[in-house]
């Protein structure tokens, strides 16, 4: 069977960088999390903040040297798999990326060390300056990697000589059009995931009874921040959404699922969008929907998909996944208000119900991280450059048997991993939490006490 | 300023490839030791490297940025042609990498199979990354002498790091952990010195042009030196390892030092043979060089920043200082 190599080179690709994805968002918010522990705890001495700091710092190195790892890998593949694209937009691509490396990732590396293993070795201020640079190491790296891709997506700031990118204005080309909302929209959606991360392994250890005061105190932070951030969320979307439209009219109409430009145009709940016939099937709608939430009039004009024919991303996955993440962001709206009246406005105890609803959307923030990627990267197809330059024309050349292998071995290596890793936390959380066993209660279950 | 600029990044990426293959070696070299510990001396052997290792694999980011960044062209070719083995050496970084933190926090019953997976992913990466030092020295060429090259290359290769992880519990490890690291570093300094012979040879037999620029006269007397004191230094080695080994093991830093030194009279050597082309026989610097303007941009911020990188690594590097004792988190 013979396929297409630049499909091959784009599966590749996504499966590592979607694998790599899901750490870096849990590391950017989490480590602002350990900072807010840190704080707590040099300001009040509590030691429950501590104990906070220490169980969550070991799952940022975890997550941190998961993603370093399969950074790396990224690293390499843009110049194995993507050799046209380095050669052409190099002179914008390779600063961005190699600001990225001078003022974040040597910055995180060295001083997680101290973190980690500094206690009893610096003071507790240098512990607490050490913790604030890794979080702000995370945060650089998010704003350089996310100029590079909104730049992509909406470029600016460049001049083009014979087909090679060169470089106009630096401000214009890092402040691209997009960047500031989709930086926003990434960095919130980072905090987001480490919120719901910390409270679903908070909820997991309270239902296994394994939990100490610090729990608590865990899962309170993580609920206030969601509280605050997933209403947030939805207003950057919006605006993101907002500033898609006026750059890249195709990729919202195929999240919308509209083919023809019209007016008072209907949001399409769901549907399968089909190109056969250019039309969404069984579609549920709402009137007027689609116009009144991206023009902000009822009878606004959308551009419909027949306007760009031929240059339109694929439209089932853009329609879909643009779905799933707005169903996510919902989720965890509503879960978070909701928990927050029962929890925090009425004082009550979390019932097990309450804890069990959260222990499933431990990793809700990766689905919505995932899907909100795959709207807006499959919905710059069939451009790598927006209306500059084609996926096709970057792609190596490796023969599609090289490519499968390869891709077989990431596949496999990365299913592995995420295994792991997710039995790794789950393993974690069901050890007794170092706040009970220092608040001097019997520990209920021998043996599960490991070497850590 | 602007003809500078390709051969300050020529010499950046050289130098933070360099300090890759020293700070990451003796991290990748350990892993290929790890299975020769007993338990208690396997936690050690981890714990002399657990706080630096993740800055030291972000050399190599470094330098690829740089080869990237100052080099667009140079970067699609040498990546492509590098295929096989960059994909056996990013596997084997992942697997090294989370092997590392796996070990200590998942179930402790999977702990001897993160052990092997640890050594698996270190021996992994230290093969490829001498078979691709191996293709790139000899012009990223198959054929001639440029078939066998790689492979000889890559499997003397990790004896540099055997050597420099050795050398590294020498400082870090007392009693007989110590003694175990010094027995190491006896049987991998040969193979170590087979290696760099293997890496010194290859070009001037690949390229006549650098084979003229070392074995004709007056140039020879002028290089004449980097052999000369790499020899000198090697058998002062030599000389530690085998007849001082008391003294050794009171001042081990000179180990580590000797290694350093080889490293860098390697890389000198090497980069000498190889300038002015990027890759040999077929790009120059000059020719793979970005636009200045681009390259402008990041002169400032690597001359800003990498000044600050190295002082906050010595910085770190300082703080873990001394014999290591168990690895806490708290």
């Amino acid at each position: 069977m013979e396929f297409d190599p630049t499909v091959l080179a784009r599966i590749q690709f996504a499966a590592n960088i979607s694998f790599h994805i899901l750490f870096p968002t849990i590391t950017i918010g989490l480590a602002w999390i350990l900072l807010y522990f840190r704080v707590r705890y040099t300001l009040t001495g509590e030691r429950n903040w501590e104990h906070a700091y220490y169980f969550w710092v070991k799952i940022f190195a975890l997550s941190f040297a998961i993603g370093v790892v399969s950074g790396i890998t990224m690293s390499f593949q843009f110049g194995t798999n993507w050799p046209g694209f380095m050669e052409q937009t190099g002179n914008i691509a390779g600063p961005l990326l190699g600001y990225e490396v001078l003022t974040a990732f040597f910055l995180e590396a060295t001083f997680l060390g101290i973190m980690l293993f500094g206690k009893r070795r610096v003071s507790n201020r240098l512990h607490l300056v050490s913790t604030a640079l890794v979080a702000i190491g995370t945060t650089f790296s998010a704003f350089w990697i996310l100029s590079l891709n909104s730049w992509m997506q909406t470029p600016a700031g460049y001049i083009l000589e014979d087909g090679v990118f060169h470089v106009d204005s630096w401000m214009a080309v890092i402040f691209n059009p997009s960047f500031p909302y989709r930086l926003a929209h990434m960095v919130i959606a980072s905090l987001l995931t480490a919120a719901f991360l910390v409270m679903g392994v908070s909820a997991r250890r309270m239902r296994d009874c394994v939990d100490g005061p610090a729990t608590m105190q865990v899962f309170r932070t993580g609920l206030v921040m969601a509280m605050v951030l997933a209403p947030l969320q939805i207003l950057v979307g919006d605006l993101h959404g907002l500033n898609t439209l006026e750059h890249q009219p195709a990729k919202i109409a195929a999240m919308e699922g509209v083919w023809e430009t019209d007016t008072g145009v209907p949001f399409t709940l769901f549907g399968f969008p089909d190109e056969e016939s250019r039309t969404t099937r069984m579609a549920i709608e709402i009137p007027y929907a689609a116009s009144l939430v991206l023009t902000h009039h009822m009878d606004g004009e959308v551009l419909g998909l027949n306007e760009f024919e031929g240059e339109h991303p694929p439209v089932a996955a853009v329609f879909w996944s643009f779905r799933v993440m707005v169903a996510v962001g919902m989720a965890m709206l509503v879960s978070a208000w909701w928990a927050g009246w029962k929890l925090l406005y009425r004082r009550q105890s979390p019932s097990d119900f309450l804890l069990r609803v959260f222990s499933w959307m431990t990793f809700s923030g990766w689905v919505a991280v995932l899907a909100g990627w795959y709207v807006t990267e499959i919905g710059r197809q069939p451009w790598i450059v927006s209306g500059l330059l084609r996926t096709e024309d970057v792609v190596a050349d490796h023969g599609s048997g090289m490519m499968l292998s390869t891709l077989t071995g990431y596949l496999a290596l990365y299913a592995f991993v995420l295994f792991c890793y997710m039995a790794t936390l789950r393993y974690m959380a069901s050890k007794p939490a170092a706040s009970l066993r220092a608040s001097g209660q019997e520990f209920p279950r021998p043996g599960t006490e490991g070497a850590n | 300023m602007e003809a500078f600029l390709p051969l300050f990044f020529a010499g950046a990426m050289g130098l933070a490839l360099l300090i890759y293959v020293i700070l990451d070696g003796f991290d990748l070299g350990i892993g290929i030791l790890i299975p020769l510990g007993t338990e208690p001396e396997k936690d050690l052997m981890i714990s002399s490297i657990g706080p630096f290792w993740d800055a030291n694999e972000t050399w190599i980011v470094l330098g690829v940025g740089i080869l990237l960044i100052a080099f667009p062209a140079a970067h699609g070719i040498i990546l492509t042609s590098l295929y096989i083995p960059v994909t056996l050496m990013l596997m084997g970084l992942i697997l090294r990498g989370i092997a590392f933190d796996f070990r200590v926090k998942a179930e402790s019953g999977q702990r001897s199979l993160w052990n092997r997976a640890f050594f698996g992913g270190s021996l992994l990466t230290a093969l490829s990354q001498g078979w691709m030092l191996g293709s790139y020295i000899t012009g990223l060429d198959n054929s001639g002498p440029g078939a066998w090259f790689p492979f000889l290359i890559a499997v003397s290769f990790p004896a540099l790091y055997l050597m420099l992880g050795a050398a590294w519990l020498l400082i870090k490890t007392e009693g007989h952990l110590q003694q175990m690291a010094l027995r190491w570093a006896r049987l991998a300094v040969l193979p170590m010195g087979f290696a760099l012979l293997l890496i010194s040879i290859a070009t001037p037999l690949v390229s006549s042009a650098i084979a003229a620029k070392w074995f004709t006269l007056p140039n020879a007397i002028g290089l004449a030196p980097i052999p000369l004191f790499t020899s000198l230094v090697f058998i002062g080695l030599l000389w530690l390892l085998f007849r001082a080994d008391d003294f050794l093991c009171r001042h081990a830093w000179l180990a580590f030092a000797a290694l350093v030194l080889i490293c860098l009279l390697a890389a000198t050597g090497l980069a000498y043979s190889i300038y002015p082309d990027i890759i040999i026989g077929r790009l120059r610097i000059d020719e793979a060089a970005a636009s200045s303007k681009s390259l402008l941009f990041v002169f400032w911020g690597v001359a800003i920043t990498l000044p600050a990188i190295l002082s906050y690594t010595f910085f770190v590097y300082r703080i873990f200082r001394g014999k290591t004792t168990e690895l806490t988190y708290d």
